[in-house]
Order: structure tokens, then sequence, then C-alpha cells
């Protein structure tokens, strides 16, 4: 993933997605003779958060190591990146089926340029000139190495998910896949049913959202299948998904395989993580997803659902925290965020941080309804007066008059009048057609602009109707 | 003018203070004669004399106002053309950065600059460092101002001959195997590599990552020692450079020598060694004791390995240096029908003979299946060979060896046979490989009048004791002042 670090790994050029073609280059990130590369802490700091959040042992010592190709989007025609002493390892990420996927090492390198291929189609093929924008040259990526340890495209599409929640919540990567700042490869194989030894791995890369992970995972499973069904030994190759077919297909062969001629970088010393710097680290860390689920779930009592839902979002989650301590109750708090805020939020292109109901103006209201001073049909109506205004609800209860009757009297009074103007539905009840008071109920509510309060319109016209 | 062309920058400094002389003059005088005999010594790629007279107008200027910035303030001085200049063509002498003009300054530059130097233009060198002799040049031969039928050594030859030839009072040169030390001891001059890390390599165009220092090549030791200063020093932009402490290098150098111990060895004095060279060494050594300086015998017992790990680790790191010179950004750009094409015919077209020999050699050495055997290997025999020097220092305050095995050799004597010509470097690659600092001065002459040189080799970041050791040495002799003939005018 990109580390949405402000300057790049090795210099201190912007990082913004968007900007003018090489507008964010420097001689060192241009691979000009002569520059060297000087180590961002700040990246380092959110290598090691996620290493940390996935429970790595963070190296002591580390270094960095020259992988060297040519292709003209990376300057140097090398790439700085790390081979035998990574940044962390040995940690693990569990899904919600209690499975544990080990994390086999996270490390920090660099990231190349773009080209831009001029002539038909944009792409490669046919082009009349590629075009080299090395404004992305040197933007920090954090490489995430898992132990083959998923066992299905649902496994591994969660992983993802929770590998995207993870480094949201650390702030160190916005983690999306349309937009490259998250993107995945995958080495897949099959074997025979109850045997332990792994088949042949194959490597796909070109996925560009989870759906495509997904699509692209089950077809080759199923051409692997296939292959091995028709007595062919799998091919160990890099294959390429296809969006527009679904299909992988492989990759044009270079000749030979590569030799990257890894050694270690001569210009960058090897590091020494300060153990008091990585323990400030570990204490800055945000409540992790999993934790926070959990805790939704013991201390709050919400199902593991809702618990999800409210965590996908570190700002959600907060939010929600926020709620509950102003006085709602969980399970409230919960379906209203879940259902209303969030809805209210998406609708209007918002994201919660620029909510126009803060977490106590929502708790307030909550706590209205749970007063008996406005019915839960009428809060969805205040509610919606709250988010467009940015009021607080009693203010608007008091403009709009939508305080819930309660009065007995008051209530008894409309429906002697709907029961005197539906004399056929009184008829249908009192003929023992039960529903027909769902009608009446209706009426009633109609008739006090749904301030009534919904179970004593019930009792009282029960009431009314055994007379 | 020719004596002011001859004067040391201590000399010039004090010159330039007492108003005798002003920059402008100074530096006209040198544009002058790098005007006569450039296209015979061919000392310098690119001369610059515009930008020179600006820098020494505002130089006087400076000083008219009382604002001289110490003793480089007005001072010519060449740079070897591997060291980035803004707006300056610095192509390492290859074809293939032939009109490359870099939009930054390497550090050094910018201090040089801050100091008041005057830079008079890029000087001549073997392609890319990779050489002894700088025969390698894409663009011509440096002759040797002693003996113009010679080579002034290399890689920094063209540096070396500047200085030498005074068309220049000072130079910067670079070295990952001796490329300072050589020249200076073929040509008669005080050239240090100074100690891995003490000058920032930022702007420096890589040769080989964990050698490469950039280093002063002058008349004397102080001279040396005031242009160290200057350059010296952490810098942000270079992860491999060091913090220094304590006064510095000039400060040091009227240090008594008296009671000081000097350390050689016995590999160092075997056959190979031209028995001039060793009789100047042993002179040398003599007059040092009657300084009060004790010699006692040492033993770098992997001497022999130093060669080969070298031709192995520097190889290897150059080949990963030079893999960005492509076409595609900068430089001459050769077209293919695909991009491997145009990468192949590019570097074919752009890199001379020396330098593709390199490239293969330090590519084989870090492919898979053998980077074990060879590169870790190398890196793994370089430990020893540093544990070796470490002993050896123990209990030395320097250790004193000859430069070269041979005083200049003639132009086309060695480039038939690449092996011959790396032998030259016998004394200094492992300087290098052990990170360690070495400073080379004039011992004497040989019959036919070649200059003769002699290596101090020093503990690490005691580049000041070397030079101290040098000038008490240089008070007592007169090897360094003396000029070739035949360059008046």
């Amino acid at each position: 993933m990109e580390l949405a670090t402000e300057s790049k790994a090795f210099c201190s050029c912007a990082t913004k997605f968007g900007a003018a073609p090489n507008s964010q280059v420097c001689p060192v990130c241009m691979g000009l003779p002569g520059t060297l590369p000087v180590l961002n802490r700040r990246a380092l700091e959110y290598s090691i958060r996620v290493g940390l959040a996935l429970e790595c042992k963070i190296a002591r010592r580390f270094k960095f190591d020259r992988k060297h190709y040519y292709y003209p989007d990376l300057p140097k025609n090398f790439q700085i990146s790390q081979y035998d002493v990574p940044l962390s390892g040995n940690g693990k990420l569990e899904l919600g089926n209690g499975r544990t996927i080990r994390i086999k090492r996270v490390h920090l390198e660099e990231d190349a340029g773009k080209l831009v291929h001029e002539g038909v189609g944009g792409g490669i093929g046919g082009s009349t000139a590629a075009l080299v924008d090395l404004n992305r040259a040197g933007v920090p990526l954090l490489e995430i190495v898992s132990e083959p340890d998923l066992r299905t495209t649902a496994e591994t599409v969660e992983y993802l998910k929770n590998i995207q929640t993870l480094v949201r919540y650390l702030g160190v990567s916005d983690g999306n896949m349309e937009e490259g700042s998250l993107r995945c490869d995958a080495n897949i194989s099959v074997r025979p049913a109850g045997t332990e030894a792994l088949g042949a791995k194959v490597e796909i890369k070109n996925m560009n959202s989870f759906k495509a992970v997904e699509r692209a995972l089950a077809f080759e499973a199923g051409r692997q299948r296939k292959e091995i069904a028709a007595g062919s030994a799998i091919l160990q190759e890099t294959r390429l998904y296809d969006e527009a077919t679904g299909a992988t297909k492989p990759m044009r062969s270079k000749e030979g395989a590569s030799d990257y001629r890894y050694f270690p970088e001569p210009d960058l010393p090897p590091f020494t993580v300060d153990p008091a710097w990585e323990e400030e680290i570990r204490k800055s860390l945000p409540e992790l997803p999993a934790a926070k689920r959990a805790r939704f779930v013991s201390v709050y009592g919400l199902p593991e659902y809702d618990a999800g839902v409210l965590a996908a979002d570190r700002a959600v989650g907060g939010y929600f925290d926020l709620v509950v301590a102003a006085g709602a109750p969980a399970k409230q708090a919960s379906n209203w965020v879940m259902t209303e805020l969030l809805g209210a939020l998406n609708a209007a292109g918002k994201g919660i941080a620029d909510s126009p109901v803060g977490p106590r103006a929502l708790a307030e209201m909550l706590a209205l309804v749970e007063k008996g001073t406005i019915s839960g049909k009428i809060a969805k109506t205040v509610f919606a007066a709250m988010f467009s205004t940015g009021k607080g609800a009693e203010e608007i209860i008091r403009e709009q008059g939508l305080v819930q009757i309660t009065d007995e009297g008051e209530i008894r009074a409309v429906i002697s009048r709907v029961l005197a103007a539906n004399p056929a539905s009184v008829a249908d009840f009192k003929s023992g057609r039960k529903q027909a008071i769902g009608f009446l109920v209706g009426a009633v509510m109609k008739a006090t602009g749904g301030k009534a309060n919904p179970a004593a319109v019930n009792k009282l016209l029960q009431e009314e109707l055994s007379k | 003018m020719a004596e002011t062309a001859f004067a040391p920058i201590h000399e010039a400094a004090r010159m330039l203070g007492e108003k005798k002389i002003s920059s402008v003059e100074l530096t006209e005088a040198i544009l002058d004669r790098i005007q006569a005999h450039n296209a015979r010594i061919f000392a310098y790629l690119t001369v610059t004399p515009e930008a020179a007279l600006a820098e020494a107008r505002a130089s006087d200027d400076r000083r008219a106002k009382g604002q001289a910035l110490g003793h480089l303030d007005g001072i010519p001085i060449a740079v070897k053309d591997n060291m980035c200049t803004t707006g300056v063509e610095t192509t390492c002498a290859s074809k293939i950065l032939k009109g490359f003009v870099p939009p930054y300054d390497a550090t050094v530059i910018t201090r040089l600059r801050a100091a008041g130097a005057v830079i008079l233009g890029k000087a001549n060198m073997d392609e890319f460092a990779f050489g002894s002799s700088t025969e390698s040049s894409a663009f011509g031969v440096t002759r040797n101002p002693w003996d113009t039928d010679r080579v002034p050594g290399g890689s920094s030859g063209g540096s070396a001959a500047a200085v030498a030839a005074g068309l220049a009072l000072g130079a910067l040169g670079s070295d990952t195997g001796g490329s300072i030390r050589q020249p200076a001891a073929l040509c008669g001059l005080t050239g240090l590599k100074p100690t891995y890390g003490r000058v920032s390599r930022y702007g420096l165009i890589a040769f080989a990552s964990s050698l490469d220092q950039i280093g002063p090549l002058a008349r004397d030791a102080e001279d040396a020692a005031l242009i160290l200063q200057a350059i010296e020093g952490y810098d942000e932009k270079d992860s491999t450079s060091v913090r220094l402490s304590g006064p510095g290098p000039v400060a040091g150098l009227d240090n008594p020598v008296k009671g000081l111990t000097i350390g050689m060895a016995e590999e160092w004095f075997g056959p190979g060694l031209d028995p001039e060279v060793k009789a100047a060494v042993l002179a040398a050594r003599a007059r040092m004791e009657k300084l009060g300086v004790a010699f006692k015998s040492v033993s770098i017992p992997r001497q022999d390995y130093a060669l080969p790990i070298y031709y192995l680790v520097a190889p290897a790191e150059a080949s990963s240096n030079l893999a960005r010179f492509d076409g595609v950004k900068y430089g001459p750009r050769e077209t293919g029908v695909n991009i491997i094409e145009m990468y192949k015919k590019t570097r074919s077209a752009g890199f001379g003979p020396e330098v593709k020999r390199r490239i293969i050699l330090g590519t084989y050495v870090l492919s898979a299946g053998y980077y074990d055997a060879y590169y870790l290997k190398a890196l793994k025999a370089r430990t020893m060979l540093r544990n070796d020097y470490e002993k050896a220092l123990t209990g030395c305050d320097a250790l004193l060896s000859p430069a070269t095995p041979t005083a200049a050799f003639l132009i086309g004597e060695k480039t038939d046979d690449p092996l011959q010509m790396y032998l030259s470097d016998i004394y200094t690659v492992s300087v290098n490989m052990v990170g360690l600092p070495g400073l080379v001065i004039p011992c004497g002459f040989t019959k036919t009048g070649l200059p003769i040189g002699m290596q101090l080799i020093g503990r690490a970041l005691e580049d000041g004791k070397l030079l101290g050791i040098a000038h008490q040495y240089q008070k007592e002799t007169d090897w360094h002042s003396r000029v070739p003939g035949g360059l008046s005018g």
C-alpha cells in the first residue's frame, strides 16, 4: 500500500495524488546522477505502526537492498526495497471465522513512476510514444506478505478488507484499491482434498478491486482444477487478471526468470529501531478494529453484526462511543447510527466528521424518545430536520409542535371523531375482522399529525371498540 | 605571473590579503595559462572563464569591504568532472553524459562557493573514475606536466595535472581505489583521501558508494587542510556522512611529530616495487626519524587480498550505480525497435571499453548463483582486512607505505593489459576498503626527474594528524615546492 506520508520515502517531495506530471520531483527521486536517498522517518514510523498492529516482531536492526531491473518508470533502474532483513515479520491477523492468518513479513520500499502511452487506446500496444511521469517515483510503499494460510476466496477478500480497515484506523494509508493506494498480488494453488502438501503456485496480478480479487481467484482456482483433471501439471508463472473477461492470462514472459541482483543499499547504513521509540509508537496505537468489535459486543452487549458495522470505520466507532457516553442506550444508539445517521450522511455525501448532528445531539434526541416526549416515528422526522438544519431536537420539536400526545382525554376525543367518520370499518371490526383496527389506528395517527402515542391509541381504540 | 600560478594557496591568500594581487588578476593569470597550455596538457574538459571572473570580482568586492571569507576566498580551483555543478556540463568524461547539465550543485561545490573559491572549470578524468591513468577518458588523454609522454595517473588525472602545471592553485578530486593519491604521487602533489564519511558524497556521480570520497589535490599539506576544512562535515543529504567534532584539520598542522610512532608493513616492500621508489620512501623514513618519529614493524597479513576484494566490490557497486544511464532522462539516446533495443544501443554507444568491462564484471559478481561466492565473500574478506589494519594501527599513530609501485608510466604502456593497470593501485585500494584516511605527499624524484610519492594511512577521522605529520615533513624538505620545467608563460 502507499503510505500517506507528506513526503516521499527518500526525499522531501510531496506525495499528493493528481498533480501535474513531473511537478512533484527533485534530483533525488528522479535518480539524477550524484543524488543520494535519505530515509523518511514518518514512513518508518507508519511502517512500525502497521507491524505492531499486526502483532509482528519489529526488527531491532534492518537494512535496505537494491532490486535491479530496467524500465523507464524506474529512474535509477533499481528500486530501493528490503530483501532479507525486513522491517518486521512473524505477525498475525484473525478472521471472523476464528482462523488466524500468519503474517510473514512487512517491508518498506519506494514506488516507481508512471508511464502514459500516447496513441490508440492508451495501452502500450500500438502506442506512438510513452510519456514518463515521475511524480509517483519514490512514494513509500509498505508490502505485507502473508503465509499461505488463506483457504477460500471469501477468506482472502475478508483478509484484504481487514487490512484496509486496519490501515485506515492507523491513519497510515487511504487503503483504496481503485486509486492504487492499496494493491494486491495473490499467489494461489490447489491440492487434492485431504492432502497437506501445497500445489504449484501461480501469481496473479492486475486486480484493482475486491470484486476483481474474488473473480480472479475463483477463475484461477477453476482453471488449475481443469488443468489437473486433464492430466497437466500447473506451470509456476505470473498471470494477469483481465477485468473485461474475468479470466487470467499468462504474462508475456521475459527472457528467463528475473534476477534482481539484490545487494545491500550502500547509501543507507543499517538502521536501529530505538526500543523506546517503538514503545512510544505502540502506546500511540488506537484501539484496533478487532478489539473495538469485541468491546462493543462484551461491554455494550451489541450483536456481532452491529459491532462489525460500527467498528468498520474508526470515526464511526468513535462517534458511537460518544453517543453512548452521553447517556443513550447502546442498542438504540447503534440502530440510529447504522441506519438513520449513516444513511443521511451517504445521501449527503458527507463523512461522519462533518455530520451536522453531533453525538451529544443524537443522544439528547434519543432521550426524548425514551421519555415519551416524541414517538419513534416522529423521531425520524425530527432527526431529518436536525440533519438539514443543525438544530437540536428540543428546538425542532418546539418549533414544529411535534410533542407526542399522550393525554388520554385528548386521544379519546380524536378516537370518537374517527369512529363516527368510519362506520364501515367499525362494523368490520365488530363483525370479527380484527385487522380492521389497523386502518382505524392509522386514521387516528393521521388525525393527530402522527403525534399521538401509538401504544395509547391502540389501547384506547380497543377499549372504545369493545364498548 | 608564473610565480603566483605555482604559489601554494596559503601564499596566494597572504598576497590577496596584503593587496599585492587581486583575485581577478590571479584568476586572469591562471586563465591565460590554461589558454596557453591546456591544449597540450588537456587537464580541463570545460573551462568557465566568465563565471570564474565574476566570482573573482565578487571576491575582490568582499575583500574591499573587509568581508573576506577566509583562506579560500578568491582562490582559483579546478573540480573533477564527476561533481555536479549547476548549469555547467558534467560528463564524467563519458559520451553517455555528453550534454548533461546538472540542475543542482554537489554539496562540496556549495561549500567551496560559500568559502569564496573561484571555480575555473571541470577537470578531465578516467571515464566514470574507472582507471589509473586518465587514458580512458572519452574526450582525450591528459598528460603529466613533468613529462608529457607520460600519464598523470588517474582517475583524477586532470585535477592533478591542473595543479602541477600551474593551471589551478588547488583542485578537488575523488578517490575510490587511489584516484586522488596515485595521481598526486605521479604529479608531485599532496593528495588526501579523507576518512569515509568525512566529506559529503551528495552530488558526486557515484562509482562505488561504499568506497568513494572527495578530497583535495594541492601543493602542500597546509593547502590540503584548508580545502578539506571548507568541504568536510556532516551533510543531511548524505546518510553516510559523519558528524565531526574538534577544531578541524588546520588547527593541528603545527603539532610536533616528536614522539609519534609510525608503522611500516613488510608486505609493502616486496618485489614489484621500483627500487627508486623504495629508496625514496626509506629516505623519507630516515628524515622523519631525525624529527623524533619512532618507526615499528607491523603486518597486514591479508594485504594480498586487497586488490581482488576491490575488483569484486567496486565493479559490483559500479554496475548498480551506472544502471541509470539509459538515455531515457538525459544524455544521448540511440533509437531501437523497442525499449530493450534502445537501452542496449544507447549504453553500447555511450560507454567506453573499461566501463563496459567493469559493468559486466560487477553484474556477474551480483548475479544469482554467484553472489555468495563472490560479492558476499568479498565483503567478509573486507571485514578481515579492516581488522588487520585496526590491529596494525593499535600502538601506531599512522602507517607509512609507498604510494605507487613505480613513477609515472608512458601513455599507452599499460592500456593493453587491464590487470597490469589495476596493479598500480596496489598500495591505495586497501585504504578505501577499510574506510581509513590516506594522504600522499612527494618524497623524492627519480633519476629522470619524475616525482615519487609516499602514503600516510591514519586511524578513522584522524585526517588532521596525517596532515600535521606531512606539514612537519614538508617544513624540512622541498620536494613539494618543485615545479615542472617547460611550462612558463
